[in-house]
């Protein structure tokens, strides 16, 4: 059964090569969508019944390995050999993740064929999205680090393609330098400053190839859980590894490409940049919690990380008047958390939140993509309004979308978020500080959410007469009221001990984070009191926050406005999102630029070297202008230069 | 008369047959030159035979007489045909082949 693990990863492959290379040619949108669909459907099948057949397993004989062919091997036989096999690993880890890609990618992929349809790269459009789904299955199902790394970089490139797929429409920054931008600005800046990440991650690699002598998992896990402690060098994996997570899932400071991303059509963000390859940093780091278990240190910067950027996303997303911006800047603070609870040693609290959150925000994406739908591209929420009247599938699967994020039980979001709040408040690796930047996150993130609400569905409407928004059609709606129903019961998963649940989720990961937890020293804690305090503060936040939100915007917009001048300074930082990306363009682009262009190219590459070239052809041109004279055409001349020469040989013999 | 009046006489011939072909700008000329320098190398030739009692140098003289006689006429030759097409036989304006 599971050497047919290849096949989860090359159902995608054969739907991008076909859609590639004939999808131009088929003028049928119904049998591309079918292909599309129907490839990343295959994957999911085939991934389920895999579950299906490890739930029957044994604990210890859930995992297995399928190398399918050797794809470097170089210095064999000697003590630094270095083989890196195309070979996936299923685990508990790696099945998890790819349900969650496969199954959220298949609804997706279902709500484009709607979403996208008349559009003139239709089939592009699937070509690419298979692609990405074929990169992330190698990310999450590769079992070393250089697989895993080429999975890394071609989700990075898929989400270039995406982004960029309108590549001649302009796009708004928000502020930094209007007007100028398109969308393949956008895709250019998510891929370098990916890049940046992706440099951290390379040098991790190089590091841990040279500690453990290898980048498979098995044998460079196994040899740091026989090490008793971390060195210098952990501390510097770790660091670096996070500095590749901080890239591909933005948090701070290489967050920035994550808004802009937003230029791509809507099922991108759902797809890439919401559910599945901004969680690839924090599926990452759970892979690697043995090695950070090793590194104490790294952990904290993360943790630290994780809740700074949680909280000043969610601060942004206050403000922001784009529907997909909010969502934007609601991914970034989410992620943060998940980071937050990596950071906190709660490995499998992050990776619930993982799948929580793809249910949730891919739902709350694909509503947004059907409100711009209905609205014929309108993205301000400033001129929607009293849409609930007119979308009512879309109203009520967004609603409980937002329900979920903000964390009110017993919806998914409530048990993940309320998993890492706790684990970073009691957790030995976590502090009370930490907890508190969580909670009032969690309260900005329920105002945010239902700001956006109220303002898009409810209250009056804010648009002209010409525009007529009407309820999408079923392959979009369907995907949305299933999604809803997972952002519904997906945290029945995790419930925890204290609720009287058997946290499933933790129990199936444990084996996959017992030699971390080892390490660490994490004794397990009884149920307390606290937790339940710390359960009823967070709800109440939450649902403060939301009455909040729905008092001022629908109710006393007056308010609103009043803040906005009395804060004015407040509201203009926040509207310019802290004015990141002014200080990176001054600081870091710009001189990045002029260095390339006035020196580096106009300075070394023109004058240095195209002057040595161009100057070496010159001095020989010079050189053979002047010698050739010697061919005057007169023998006499020729016969003289004879005559010298015997006379030389002969003076020479002469005297010698 | 010794051996080196003969090989004196026989350079100072060459040596004034090395300056015609080179210094004089009639082409018939410098063939007389080449004639003088081939005869002095002859003479030279001849005096060793006399003076060594040994007939291999007049027999060389042989081969050289022939090969000059050959020579002047192909010389000759050239020389007609390259004034039937350039009207003159002064080397200095022969330069077609040049840079």
């Amino acid at each position: 059964m599971f050497s047919y693990t290849p096949l989860i990863v090359l159902f995608p492959l054969l739907g991008f090569l076909f859609l590639g290379l004939f999808g131009s040619r088929v003028k049928n949108e119904k049998l591309l969508g079918i292909i599309g669909s129907g490839s990343v459907g295959l994957s999911f099948l085939l991934a389920a019944s895999l579950f299906a057949t490890m739930l029957g397993l044994h604990p210890e004989e859930r995992k297995h390995v399928v190398e399918l062919f050797m794809w470097i091997s170089a210095f064999t036989g000697s003590s630094s050999s270095f083989s890196v096999p195309v070979a996936y690993q299923i685990d508990q880890l790696s099945v998890l993740m790819t349900l969650i890609v496969t199954g959220v990618g298949f609804l997706i992929h279902v709500y484009s064929i709607g979403y996208m349809h008349g559009d003139p790269g239709y089939w592009r459009f699937f070509a690419y999205l298979n692609l990405f789904i074929f990169a992330m299955l190698n990310l999450v199902l590769a079992d070393n680090f250089l697989l895993m790394f080429l999975g890394w970089e071609g989700v990075g490139l898929c989400s270039y393609l995406l982004i960029g797929f309108w590549h001649d429409r302009k796009f708004e920054t928000g502020g930094y330098k209007p007007g100028t931008a398109m969308t393949g600005d956008a895709a250019k800046k998510a891929f370098v400053v990916n890049r940046i990440g992706d440099f951290g991650f390379l040098l991790a690699m190089f590091l841990i190839f040279v500690h453990f002598g290898s980048l498979n998992f098995d044998s460079v896990f196994a040899r740091a859980a026989a090490l008793s402690e971390g060195n210098n060098a952990m501390l510097w994996i770790g660091l670096l590894l996070f500095l590749g997570a901080t890239g591909k899932s933005a948090q701070i400071p290489l967050f920035v490409w994550l808004p802009d991303a937003m230029a791509g059509p809507t099922p991108v963000s759902a797809l890439i940049h919401a559910a599945t390859m901004v969680t690839a940093g924090v599926y990452m780091v759970a892979r690697c919690s043995v090695l950070y278990a090793l590194a104490p240190e790294a952990l904290q910067v993360m943790a630290v990380v994780g809740a700074l950027t949680a909280l000043m996303a969610a601060t942004i997303g206050l403000v922001q008047n784009d529907i997909k911006k909010v969502l934007a800047y609601s991914t970034v603070s989410q992620l943060g958390y998940m980071f937050l609870a990596m950071g906190v040693a709660a490995f499998s609290a992050g990776i619930f939140h993982v799948l929580t959150h793809a249910f949730f925000k891919a739902l709350l994406f694909l509503g947004s993509g059907a409100v711009i739908h209905a609205m014929h591209g309108e993205q301000d929420i400033q001129k929607m309004g009293s849409l609930k009247h007119h979308m009512p599938t879309t109203y009520k699967t967004f609603l409980i979308g937002a329900i979920a994020i903000a964390g009110i039980p017993p919806f998914a979001g409530f048990f993940s978020k309320d998993e890492i709040l706790w684990k970073a408040f009691s957790s030995e690796h976590g502090s009370v500080v930490l907890w508190a930047i969580g909670v009032i996150g969690a309260a900005l993130t329920a105002f945010y959410m239902f700001r956006l609400v109220s303002l898009t569905f409810e209250g009056e409407k804010r648009y002209g007469a010409d525009v007529h928004p009407h309820e999408a059609p079923k392959t979009m709606t369907i995907p949305l009221i299933v999604l809803a129903f997972l952002s519904i019961v997906g945290g029945f998963l995790g419930v925890p001990e204290s609720l009287f649940g058997g946290n499933a989720l933790e129990h199936w990961l444990e084996p996959i984070f017992a030699p971390a937890y080892d390490k660490l020293r994490m004794s397990s804690h009884p149920v307390e009191i606290t937790e339940y305090l710390l359960m009823v503060l967070s709800v109440g936040v939450a649902a403060a926050g939301i009455y909040a939100a729905r008092a001022i915007y629908l109710r006393r917009t007056d308010i609103a406005e009043r803040w906005k001048t009395k804060f004015a300074t407040a509201y203009k930082v926040l509207l310019n999102k802290y004015y990141v990306d002014e200080v990176y363009d001054a600081a870091i682009v710009t001189p990045t630029v002029k260095v390339s262009e006035g020196f580096l190219w106009k300075g070394i590459d023109v004058v240095v070297i195209d002057g040595i070239v161009d100057g070496s052809a010159r001095l020989i041109a010079t050189v053979a202008q002047g010698i050739r004279r010697v061919q005057t055409g007169i023998a006499q001349q020729y016969a003289t230069v004879f005559v010298g020469g015997i006379f030389l040989i002969l003076m020479w013999l002469i005297l010698k | 008369m010794d051996l080196q009046s003969y090989l004196l006489l026989s350079a100072t011939l060459f040596i004034i047959g090395v300056v015609g072909v080179i210094a004089r700008r009639n082409a018939i000329i410098v063939f007389m030159s080449i004639e003088l320098m081939l005869n002095s190398v002859n003479l030279s030739l001849v005096a060793f035979s006399a003076f060594l009692g040994d007939v291999t140098g007049q027999m060389l003289v042989f081969f050289a007489m022939t090969v000059a006689a050959a020579e002047a006429a192909v010389g000759l030759a050239i020389i007609i045909a390259l004034f039937r097409n350039k009207q003159t036989i002064n080397l200095e304006d022969i330069n077609i082949l040049k840079w």
